[in-house]
């Protein structure tokens, strides 16, 4: 009481701290150790165990199970036991038991958020207050799906049993966004935590099973990457989900490769927040808060790079500066602290490592007067300013509360600034000028946008990123998705091997007009088409190209890796085809079928003389390519955004973007109808598509060039590489400047894009070693669009 | 325009000047609200004061209230015991258990209708607790500006030391920012030595963009204080158009040196409210803003919830409002 004079003097803040009696209590209940949570029972703890540590204080909180293959095999086995059962009851069985587990969500929520704070020394206000609160969303949305999900997704079915490895900075949040999709859409689940983080993964184990969830339904094996890596690598897990470093990321799309499994990888990121002169600037400032010093910015989406406009770049700095003084670092429990503990030592002396780069390479640190607490991973608000573009800091995750400053004079540097960068996560645009904001928000390259705001999230809205970002979605339709996959995937037979590979040494023999007389043929030099010209091969060979009989009864050009690079280059240079109208997109497309469908009779003899087609078959092929057109062209003007009903005053667009640049490598069988299906899709959305047609008939893709030309289809917007399928689709898959690749072919063909695609990580998509039948329905329609395009999440919050 | 002058014999500390009109200043502000808003709900969950602080900083909120009384049926008896009551607005018996055995507590003014000021005078004797007083054609202001400004001198005259003017809306309504400085300035003409506190009625503008702007508008003009609303407009003193005046009180310093300060009135009842606000205003201005100097709450049951809850930290039992000493 006697304080209270002195407290009225100087009118500082005092302790406000949350109990941890609770989860303590929770944690000796259970003796401080613990096994993993399979099959419905906490184990015991194993024989190798590692500790949990409180990095505010430094403090054993527990010891917990280090998983081996054999725990992780366990785990998998009782999921994939539970699965049948699981997925067979009925949609609204599943939808009770995730709407069971949102409730009881909402009942532990205290105890969740003070474990959550005191496993990763985040501030309890964050866990308390926007963590759990939006664990509970995410399981009552997903309910919902749940419920929905037959009449929304039709003719698809869950993959199995989900493999998910989360990271250590949102160990709650993670797991929800990764579990009640695979939960809701009738998947099992085996799920790794992150080392340093996984008491509320067991906890929520517990919880599950007092809600009911089947024994089984959901596993969770702790441990450290070895362990993720045991899940990721087990032959019976249908889907790997992952939320990481980069780096990781792209080890699991190496692992997966060729194997089936689904994957989706939410990785690093360097988001640009914009700044520009019209924002509200103290609003902006707050932003900037809530960008990189929110988790103490260990956020995978932080806005670690201040972009601001030169013009209030030195009065925005100072305001910056006024505010990070007024920040609180300190004992994470405490209500009134904004930044808790780094998660561990060895994330702390990353930071300091990467501060002394910036120093070193010239950057200006500012850091408040006052000074951390010195026990606990402790690191104060720091802003870098003068950071070029060049310089370490602006390019590299940091992963701390670490923001760097670069200023722009105009609002194409801007975008352009922002998107130099090789990750694509997210981005935010302060401006109060609607046209700007509108104008910028499309072209940055990030999987979401936010509008005079940050870190906005909602189980109704898709999050992801773009480039080495990762790809796929969580949350909303696209995160549905993600955990579902078409009935007639599985059921295809198996494709055959390649009997036919180009050789340029076999020699064409002499043509001729086929009309008995001696009249040489004029001859026909193949080329390529590349940007809307017909290009001689870089290599300067020809292969030919056999009848049914095997008769050489013309040539084709044989493409070679500078080609595929002059391509690549040509579709980026038709940047048009993706900004056009959609309206113009359709015109073309129609323009396409119609003049195909004027030459029908030509390209129906060449199928006939090459693969031996009978007129009927021919004569379908022709057909159905032009009504494929058509009907892409169809499509193109009415694949609308969606504005999602977020739980804010907000507009919130889910944008359909094209990947940009799409390699497409055809099966050798239906030469016209396969690349059409293939192309014709992409093409809608407005991506430029560099493809390969069939190896063994190109000459229906060469057939085409005259039709594509008389169609009014911008240059580069297609451009056809003729030549050896497989070393051409592995020049797209290596390139760093291809967005997607599509690639039908043989099994061991699928497994080597998907490993090279590593690289940048780029979106494939392949065959996985099955057969298309093109002339079904399964060769058309809205799975095939869904592939062609990402979603952008674009959050305007708006209000006078 | 001419700038006023800057020091007077009775107050101890620099008034604020004013500047001469430069739209530059305020035609480029924009804010947004929805960042606004956030910033709002937020910041009440990001600070909390618990035990000692919280009853020190409840202390506090107390001798920053402006104790109003602002009725048609307000009388002499009526202003007397409400004077009483900001002399001693806390029993004694609390104060000695919170140790707070030094210069007596008051609060920080006591705010009236003019007709009610020399009652108030006269209550105050022997106090240093300054007498406010509406003037200016209170609430709606829209009376002929002669008679308002010889209402605001008429009060100056009867010993009003702080003047609570309020602006003509229609000036910012119509973006006349002209017309509502050389308001401003008349006022801070009238008001002489004492203190010109400017109602923005902020709940009749119709954005926080027009808020900031009529504030910045009326501190170049010479305001002493500004203050959100009448009390008698339908929404009254937000969180959120608090911010965004005490970013504009924050920027007018920064730009000239100047200290305006900053009172919101009406609406402002609870005591878990009063911390919210000092919380705001010690992020948003600083620690050198909580002082009756520089901030004014505009309240008249605040005071009381602050009393109950001061009881219960004393006594650790829920209090009754009757056995705090009323107005």
């Amino acid at each position: 009481m006697s304080d209270v004079p002195d407290i009225f003097g100087r009118m500082a803040y005092g302790p406000a701290p949350e109990s941890a009696a609770e989860a303590h209590a929770w944690l000796d209940a259970h003796d401080r150790s613990f096994g993993h949570a399979i099959d419905g029972t906490l184990e015991a703890v194993g024989a190798t165990s590692f500790d949990t540590i409180n990095p505010a204080t430094g403090e054993r909180l527990a010891t917990v199970t280090q998983g081996t293959p054999e725990d992780v095999d366990r785990a998998v086995r009782a999921a994939r036991a539970a699965f049948p059962t699981w997925a067979s009851l009925t949609l609204h069985a599943r939808a009770r038991h995730l709407y069971a587990l949102a409730r009881h969500v909402q009942k532990h929520a205290r105890l969740l958020a003070v474990l959550e704070t005191l496993d990763n020394g985040k501030p309890i206000r964050e866990s308390r207050d926007i963590d759990v609160p939006l664990v509970a969303r995410h399981f009552y949305h997903h309910a919902g799906w749940a419920q929905l999900r037959d009449e929304t997704f039709p003719h698809h079915e869950p993959l199995g049993v989900a493999g998910q490895v989360i990271p250590w900075n949102f160990p709650l949040l993670m797991l929800a966004w990764k579990v009640a999709p695979a939960l809701a859409a009738g998947n099992t689940v085996v799920l790794k935590p992150a080392e340093h983080t996984p008491l509320t993964a067991l906890l929520f184990a517990e919880i599950a099973s007092e809600a009911g969830l089947p024994a089984g339904v959901l596993n969770v094996v702790t441990g450290a990457g070895e362990t993720g890596a045991a899940v990721v690598d087990h032959p019976d897990v249908d889907k790997i989900a992952f939320t990481g470093s980069t780096e990781v990321g792209r080890a699991i799309r190496k692992a997966t490769a060729g194997t089936g499994k689904a994957l989706t990888l939410e990785l690093g990121g360097k988001s640009p927040f914009l700044v520009f002169a019209d924002a509200d600037l103290d609003g902006a400032i707050e932003g900037i808060v809530d960008a990189i010093w929110f988790n103490q910015g260990q956020v995978c989406c932080a806005g670690s790079r201040l972009l601001v406009q030169e013009g209030i770049a030195e009065d925005f700095h100072a305001r910056l500066k006024r505010r990070m003084d007024t920040l609180r670092v300190g004992d994470p429990l405490d209500k009134a602290i904004d930044m808790g503990a780094i998660i561990a030592p060895v994330q702390l002396e990353r930071i300091e490592a990467m501060c002394q780069i910036g120093e070193s390479e010239g950057a200006t640190c500012w850091q408040p007067e006052w000074t951390p607490p010195e026990r606990g991973t402790f690191f104060p608000p720091t802003l870098f300013e003068n950071v070029d573009p060049a310089s370490t800091l602006a390019q590299e995750e940091i992963f701390g509360p670490v923001l760097v400053s670069t200023t722009f004079r105009t609002p194409e540097e801007a975008i352009a600034l922002a998107n130099d960068s090789r990750y694509g996560l997210a981005a935010s645009v302060w401006s109060e000028d609607v046209n700007l904001t509108l104008h910028v928000a499309p072209r940055l390259e990030a999987g979401v946008v936010w509008v005079n705001g940050t870190n906005l999230f909602d189980a109704a809205a898709g999050f992801g990123g773009v480039r080495e970002s990762g790809f796929g979605r969580e949350g909303g339709r696209e995160g549905m998705h993600a955990y579902l996959r078409p009935v007639e995937d599985v059921h295809r037979p198996a494709y055959e091997a390649d009997a036919f590979q180009p050789d340029p040494e076999a020699g064409v023999a002499p043509q001729s007009d086929g009309d008995g007389e001696a009249m040489p043929a004029i001859d026909r030099t193949a080329k390529l088409y590349v940007g809307g010209k017909q290009k001689r091969p870089d290599g300067g060979y020809a292969y030919p190209v056999r009848d049914a009989a095997g008769r050489a009864v013309g040539e084709a050009g044989l493409g070679n890796r500078k080609d595929v690079r002059d391509a690549v280059e040509a579709a980026h240079a038709a940047k048009g085809w993706a900004t056009t109208t959609a309206h113009n997109r359709a015109q073309v497309l129609y323009y396409l079928a119609e003049n195909l469908a004027a030459r029908s009779d030509a390209f129906e003899e060449r199928l006939r003389t090459l693969t031996g087609a009978t007129d009927e078959a021919a004569a379908r092929e022709v057909r159905e390519s032009v009504e494929r057109l058509f009907a892409y062209a169809a499509w193109s003007d009415k694949l609308d955004g969606e504005v999602h009903a977020v739980p804010m005053r907000a507009v919130t667009l889910a944008m359909k973007e094209p990947h940009g640049v799409v390699g497409v490598a055809c099966p050798d069988e239906a030469p016209l109808l396969a690349l059409i299906s293939l192309t014709a899709p992409l093409l809608a959305l407005g991506n430029r598509v560099v493809a390969i047609p069939s190896p063994r008939w190109p000459l229906l893709a060469t057939d085409l060039y005259q039709v594509l030309d008389a169609s009014d289809l911008p240059g580069g917007a297609l451009n056809l590489v003729t030549g050896a399928r497989d070393p051409l689709a592995s020049v797209l898959a290596d390139h760093d400047d291809v967005q997607a690749l599509w690639y039908v072919g043989p099994g061991t063909g699928a497994e080597d894009m998907e490993r090279r695609s590593a690289g940048n990580l780029k979106v494939t998509w392949t065959n996985q070693g099955r057969r298309i039948d093109w002339t079904a329905s399964e060769a058309y329609g809205e799975t095939w669009l869904q592939r062609a395009y990402r979603v952008k999440n674009v959050w305007v919050p708006y209000g006078v | 325009m001419a700038a006023h002058a800057t020091t007077d014999t009775q107050h101890a500390h620099p008034r604020n000047p004013g500047v001469p009109f430069d739209p530059s200043w305020f035609e480029e502000l924009r804010v947004n609200r929805s960042a606004t808003q956030r910033r709002a709900a937020t910041l009440p969950a990001r600070r909390t004061v618990k035990k000692a602080w919280q009853a020190a900083w409840l202390l506090k909120a107390i001798t920053l209230i402006d104790l109003t009384t602002l009725a048609g049926d307000d009388t002499a008896g009526r202003v007397h015991r409400l004077c009483g009551k900001a002399r001693q607005p806390v029993r004694r018996d609390l104060l000695d258990a919170l140790g707070m055995h030094g210069a007596p507590l008051t609060t920080g003014a006591v705010c009236v209708y003019p007709t009610m000021v020399p009652h108030a005078v006269d209550a105050l004797q022997g106090t240093t607790i300054p007498v406010a007083s509406v003037a200016s054609g209170f609430p709606a202001g829209l009376m002929p500006m002669t008679q308002r400004l010889d209402e605001v001198r008429w009060a100056v005259d009867a010993g009003a030391r702080e003047i609570d003017v309020v602006i003509t809306r229609e000036h910012v309504l119509t973006g006349r920012y002209d017309a509502l400085y050389d308001e401003v300035a008349a006022f801070r003409e009238a008001v002489g030595p004492a203190h010109l506190k400017v109602i923005l009625a902020t709940g009749e503008l119709a954005t926080l963009t027009d808020v900031a702007k009529a504030s910045t508008v009326a501190m170049m003009a010479g305001a002493d204080f500004v203050k959100t609303s009448t009390g008698k407009e339908p929404v009254n003193a937000t969180l959120e158009v608090g911010i965004t005046m005490a970013r504009t009180v924050r920027h007018y310093q920064q730009r000239t040196g100047h200290v305006v300060g900053f009172k919101p009135a009406g609406g402002i009842r609870k005591a878990k409210e009063a911390l919210a606000w000092l919380a705001m205003i010690k992020e948003e201005l600083g620690d050198a803003w909580l002082t009756p100097e520089r901030f004014r709450f505009g309240a008249s049951g605040l005071l009381g919830d602050i009393e109950r809850q001061l009881e219960h930290h004393v006594t650790g039992r829920y209090a009754a409002a009757h056995r705090q000493p009323m107005a």
